[in-house]
């Protein structure tokens, strides 16, 4: 899986996080979403298409 | 359906048949008149759309503008509503494109999932707070008067930095900008002097002596071009926390109780299964069906859109309730589901603006139902559901009183 994350969509929710605190993490200065890892293990991918799902941003994309 | 069909304007808001009821309309505009033409309570048309894609589109397009104040632009009131569509904060704080983002993000950092994890015990230990006090004057009590409303007043000045003795004046102040009809003139001019009285003053003593508040960083911190923010955005920026922050989460915290209560098999299932917790806050979220008129947008261009071609100079109603029902986007969407997952509901809205507070919003909701699940296990409705009523007022809705007994 790939993982894709526009940060210029980002609207700083945290619900990434909240989904998959491996991959996701939130920039100290503003709350913008980091991706931590573009290519997860399986046994994370369904919690990042869970925070894909509910990014209220449609900021993150996923590629299986 | 007569909807949308150059003849008649469907009358808007439309009635539900009881507080927590959706209207009978919805699934028929969705599935036959997914924009429908409606007249607003000030006379004016605009069209509105219920089906979850349409306006998760809509709310995340740029080309539809949050400002309403174009020549041809509908007027949503028959009078000052007050809260979110009062001109006020709108003035003094960026609306759009990179200036709003400039500013959304020097906020957004106070909104981290990492900081809420943090601040979730403070939010608790005043929930007890309230609780306990409402437990000591006894049942029946108002479960919105005693708890919904003072919480979210009390994480607010929290934020600001603002002394714990003066959180009554905020719960007034706040209470004066939302619900302008409930007051004169006078006072809510007053109000609004004081506010801004108070406000200035704190700006200045923070910036001398800062705390480990939001306000006090603001008032030191820099965007990402290196500019600081002028006192006059501070004010107005702590108002805007406090008018977009307070009456959305009390009457939620309300509608949450009522949700669960109404059928006492949900409440069940929580003081069995307390994990069950953050999902059942983001259903209650989606199930609401009692969300205000939703959010108005204007587009200066012609569009396409739901199968239809808006003129420029349309507003938009985007009903975010309506759309959070729709079969397309959730499965059995008129049952509620407390573990539904993923929920991706719009209750929030969507995109750029999308609410700045939604975290912390999330935050206190788990809180206190934590909370309640944990204190009062045998709480219920002390009405029948069918007897509560809905707050008058066009922005936010809400219940008037949840009354509970335990
Ligand atoms: C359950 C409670 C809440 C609900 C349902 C809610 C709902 C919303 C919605 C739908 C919007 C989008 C407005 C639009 O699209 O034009 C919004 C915006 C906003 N909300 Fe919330 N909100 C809640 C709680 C809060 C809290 C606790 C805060 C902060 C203390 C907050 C601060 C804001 C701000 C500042 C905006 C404007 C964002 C911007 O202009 O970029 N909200 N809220
Ligand atoms: S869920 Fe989306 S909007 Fe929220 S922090 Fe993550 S990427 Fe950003």
């Amino acid at each position: 899986m790939k993982v894709n994350l526009d940060q210029d969509k980002c609207v700083a929710s945290g619900q990434c996080v909240v989904a998959a605190m491996e991959v996701f993490d939130q920039r100290d200065e503003d709350g913008i979403a980091v991706l931590l890892n573009d290519s997860p293990p399986a046994d994370q991918a369904d919690d990042v298409r869970h925070a894909a799902t509910v990014c209220p941003a449609l900021a993150i994309t996923v590629e299986e | 359906m007569e909807h949308g069909d150059g003849r008649q304007a469907l009358s808007y808001p439309i009635p539900s048949p009881a507080a927590l009821e959706p209207p009978v309309e919805w699934a028929d505009l969705r599935r036959e008149c997914p924009a429908a033409r409606v007249t607003l309570p000030s006379g004016d048309e605009a069209t509105l759309l219920t089906r979850y894609a349409d306006v998760r589109k809509v709310l995340s397009d740029p080309r539809f503008s949050r400002r309403l104040n174009a020549e041809d632009a509908a007027r949503i009131g028959d009078s000052e509503s007050g809260g979110v569509f009062n001109g006020e904060i709108s003035e003094t704080l960026p609306q759009t494109g990179e200036e709003h983002q400039r500013w959304r993000r020097m906020i957004t950092k106070w909104f981290t999932a990492r900081r809420m994890a943090a601040l979730r015990p403070a939010i608790e230990t005043m929930a007890e707070r309230l609780v306990d006090e409402m437990v000591e004057h006894g049942p029946p009590a108002d479960l919105k008067a005693s708890l919904g409303f003072p919480l979210p007043v009390w994480v607010i000045c929290d934020l600001l930095g603002v002394d714990d003795a003066d959180r009554d004046r905020f719960a007034y102040w706040s209470d004066t900008f939302l619900n302008l009809t409930r007051y004169t003139d006078e006072q809510v001019a007053a109000a609004q002097a004081e506010f801004v009285e108070y406000m200035t003053a704190h700006v200045t003593a923070k910036r001398a002596d800062p705390g480990e508040d939001l306000l006090s960083e603001l008032t030191t911190a820099t965007d990402a071009r290196g500019g600081r923010m002028p006192d006059a955005v501070l004010v107005a920026t702590g108002q805007a926390l406090l008018v977009a922050g307070h009456e959305t989460t009390a009457n939620m915290i309300a509608k949450m109780a009522g949700l669960l209560l109404a059928d006492r098999r949900r409440w069940e299932r929580l003081v069995t299964d307390r994990s069950l917790v953050r999902s059942a806050v983001e259903e209650v979220l989606r199930f609401d069906a009692n969300a205000g008129i939703g959010m108005p947008r204007y587009i200066g261009e012609e569009v396409e859109l739901a199968g239809t071609v808006l003129p420029g100079g349309t507003t938009v109603m985007c009903g975010m309730a309506a759309a959070n029902r729709d079969e397309s986007a959730f499965d059995d969407a008129d049952r509620m589901d407390l573990a539904r997952s993923p929920n991706p509901h719009l209750a929030f809205g969507s995109g750029a603006h999308s609410c700045l507070g939604q975290a912390l919003a999330r935050t206190e909701l788990q809180a206190v139902l934590d909370v309640l699940l944990r204190r009062l296990p045998s709480l219920r409705l002390a009405v029948p559901p069918a007897e509560l009523r809905r707050i008058e007022g066009l922005a936010v809705g809400g219940l008037r009183e949840v009354p509970v007994r335990w």
